[in-house]
């Protein structure tokens, strides 16, 4: 069987990629997942801008990441700079980080993936023929961007967070509404968990190399040290020793490695590094929703996202239990002097590890920037998936193909503006 | 008949179409009275019969230049949607860099996506019919066009500072504590809220009619920035302006 396939800008991810495939007499000829996003030069534009800069600039390098973003700028802003934040900051920031993730998480389930499910086009479509589950989606959504609005403005480029702190310090009411947003949106997380309980996954299993943070006491989403399931670990600083970059001619996002491995990064990593720091409630999902781990089903990384959004709900509400009783708090921002330096700042985005490196001179200056975006991380490793499973799916009908490839690229959550842009099926017939 | 909308994306975060999904209470009314036939990021259909183009992200490769221009002959409506669109928006900081540095310095080589182009505005492609500002986009103000669209009245931006909103909310003046703010000259419309939350306004909306830069140059000096620290501010999103300082 022959087929040609050329997904052209794959629909409902973020930003602009293709799949080219190209099968002739069931053999692979060509396969190629591209990345046809502009590139921003985010690197470039950075240097020579002043060092508190930085955060709400690469905030624009992704409108559904930003606080993920922000977050990493800081951390390697005060790396470089020497500063540790109060614990109360720290606290503040992983809220804001559980807020991004199931904001993320739920545009990904319900906007994006949910179609799939019902066999229609977009959430357009599903409006009209299932408005409760489209209308709890957004209810959800809504839940998370209000918990950003309450703390730092808005969602869509943070405000409020800064190196050292917080330019206006949520008040102990700002904190209760939170705590309120957190607790209505309990029964609509605890329906969509349904939801997903009831929906059929393909059955495809590949192995591995899964990367995330890891912490000894907690979920890590907002510190950790580097760690990869075939027991590698170290700190954020060796980060160039523990994964790899390289610039592929058809990808304007590079390609990352680890070894001689793909890697995955995101929900599903992060499960199968971390599952017994999750909060109970989401435990209880995990087996609920049939997910037990280690888990190697990509198509599964769904799923992950649905019991990572239940941990984010209830996590929130025992971070806010430990902030209400250290009001007031210390002086924000923490004070500091510019001096030259070299900062790393990793945190867990909603789709993987996100690096930030920048170094600045002694006026404060950026002289360098690396930054190393979750999406490209995965790259690799979805094109190998594609390999893996074209032979499996072989014998169905083209657009049946091309339904599949785009599911198994869309399971990635794949953020394309964020790797530079991303999805399209070419077949080449 | 209901209008039918067109999101298109160039060099942008996508933020500004996220802003459209983060209307969480009123996309289900607005499904009733607008469609949308093309809009990638949140749907597989891809209609090509859209009277409206909402664009976002900036112009920086020769083929988005191309696409954009179909767009045109296509659209009744186009309009700037962000200030990537409007603006340039951070995208024009790597126009203060020398271009042959650009590929370099993040893939390494120079061979790859060299149809890499300066930063363009769309107005400076094509002709624009209306503007949503702002770095994101302002959901409401986003509503209000779409009122207006619905009911023919010509959409309006404000035509005064930020300072105006910033006061009325009774906040603390940042230039009067000595601090940075560039929201004496960009346009109102985005309720202060950067200045709410305590940081600087950068100017995102761009700049208001008859705006006194050369005014607010003076009080930002006195506060002690330099010439090139306040450049540095007004580069930030309005780098493709045309201002002297």
């Amino acid at each position: 069987m022959s087929h040609d396939i050329h997904l052209h800008h794959i629909t409902r991810v973020e930003g602009h990629g293709n799949i080219v495939l190209n099968i002739k007499e069931g053999r692979i000829e060509e396969l190629r997942l591209e990345i046809v996003e502009s590139p921003r030069f985010f690197e470039v534009m950075l240097v020579g801008r002043h060092i508190t800069e930085a955060p709400p600039i690469t905030s624009r390098i992704c409108g559904i990441c930003a606080i993920s973003h922000t977050s990493a700028s800081i951390k390697a802003c005060e790396a470089a700079l020497g500063i540790t934040p109060s614990r109360e900051v720290i606290l503040l920031r992983k809220i804001l980080m559980h807020a991004e993730v199931l904001q993320s998480h739920i545009l990904h389930l319900y906007l994006l993936v949910a179609p799939d499910f019902f066999r229609v086009g977009s959430v357009i479509p599903l409006a009209k023929s299932n408005p409760d589950i489209v209308k709890r989606g957004l209810r959800l959504k809504k839940a998370a961007n209000e918990i950003c609005r309450i703390l730092v403005g808005r969602h869509v480029h943070p405000i409020a967070m800064t190196i050292g702190g917080f330019t206006r310090v949520p008040t102990q009411r700002d904190l209760e509404e939170v705590r309120k947003v957190l607790e209505m949106a309990i029964p609509d997380m605890e329906e969509t968990i349904r939801l997903f309980e009831g929906i059929d996954l393909p059955e495809f299993n590949r192995e591995t190399r899964y990367c995330s943070l890891k912490e000894a006491e907690e979920y890590a989403l907002y510190d950790g040290r580097l760690y990869s399931n075939d027991g590698k670990s170290m700190e954020v600083q060796k980060y160039r020793e523990f994964i790899t970059e390289e610039v592929i001619e058809y990808s304007t996002a590079k390609h990352v490695r680890s070894g001689d491995s793909s890697i995955m990064v995101g929900a599903l990593a992060r499960l199968n590094n971390n599952y017994s720091h999750l909060s109970d409630k989401a435990k209880e999902a995990a087996q609920r929703l049939g997910l037990t781990l280690p888990c190697t089903n990509p198509f599964m990384n769904n799923i992950a996202q649905v019991v990572e959004s239940v941990h984010c709900i209830y996590d929130s509400l025992r971070l806010l239990d430990l902030l209400s009783s250290a009001y007031p708090y210390p002086q924000s921002p923490t004070p500091y002097t510019l001096k030259e330096g070299q900062g790393v700042g990793v945190v867990e985005a909603p789709r993987g590890t996100l690096y930030h490196e920048y170094g600045v001179d002694e006026k404060g200056m950026v002289r360098s920037v690396n930054c190393i975006i979750p999406t490209a991380q995965n790259l690799a490793n979805i094109e190998r998936d594609i390999a893996a499973i074209v032979p499996m799916i072989l014998d169905l009908p083209k657009e049946e193909i091309e339904r599949r490839l785009e599911m198994l690229a869309r399971a990635y959550d794949p953020c394309i503006s964020c790797s530079t842009h991303f999805l399209e099926v070419k077949f080449i017939e | 008949m209901k209008p039918k909308i067109g999101v298109f994306s160039f060099t942008s975060c996508e933020g500004c179409q996220l802003q459209i999904l983060n209307l969480e209470d009123e996309l289900p009314i607005l499904l009733g009275q607008i469609e949308f036939v093309n809009f990638r990021e949140a749907m597989s259909e891809k209609g090509e019969d859209y009277e409206i183009a909402f664009i976002e992200g900036s112009i920086t490769r020769e083929s988005e230049i191309e696409e954009l221009k179909k767009i045109r002959e296509k659209a009744r409506i186009l309009i700037a949607f962000g200030a990537c669109a409007h603006l340039g928006g951070v995208n024009n900081l790597k126009n203060f860099h020398p271009q042959g540095s650009w590929l370099p310095s993040v893939y390494g080589r120079t061979d790859l996506f060299s149809d890499t182009i300066p930063t363009k505005r769309v107005k400076d492609v094509v002709p624009v019919e209306f503007v949503i500002p702002g770095c994101p986009i302002d959901k409401k103000e986003f509503l209000r066009f779409i009122q207006g669209l619905l009911l023919n009245i010509q959409p309006r931006l404000p035509d005064f500072p930020v300072c105006v909103e910033c006061r009325s909310k009774g906040n603390i003046c940042l230039v009067e504590e000595g601090k940075w703010c560039l929201g004496s000259v960009t346009r109102a419309g985005c309720d202060a809220i950067c200045p709410t939350y305590r940081e600087a306004c950068a100017g995102c909306r761009g700049f208001v009619e008859e705006a006194n830069i050369e005014s607010l140059c003076n009080i930002l000096m006195q506060n002690g920035l330099s010439k090139e620290e306040i450049r540095d501010k007004f580069r930030l999103f309005n780098g493709l302006e045309p201002i002297d300082l």
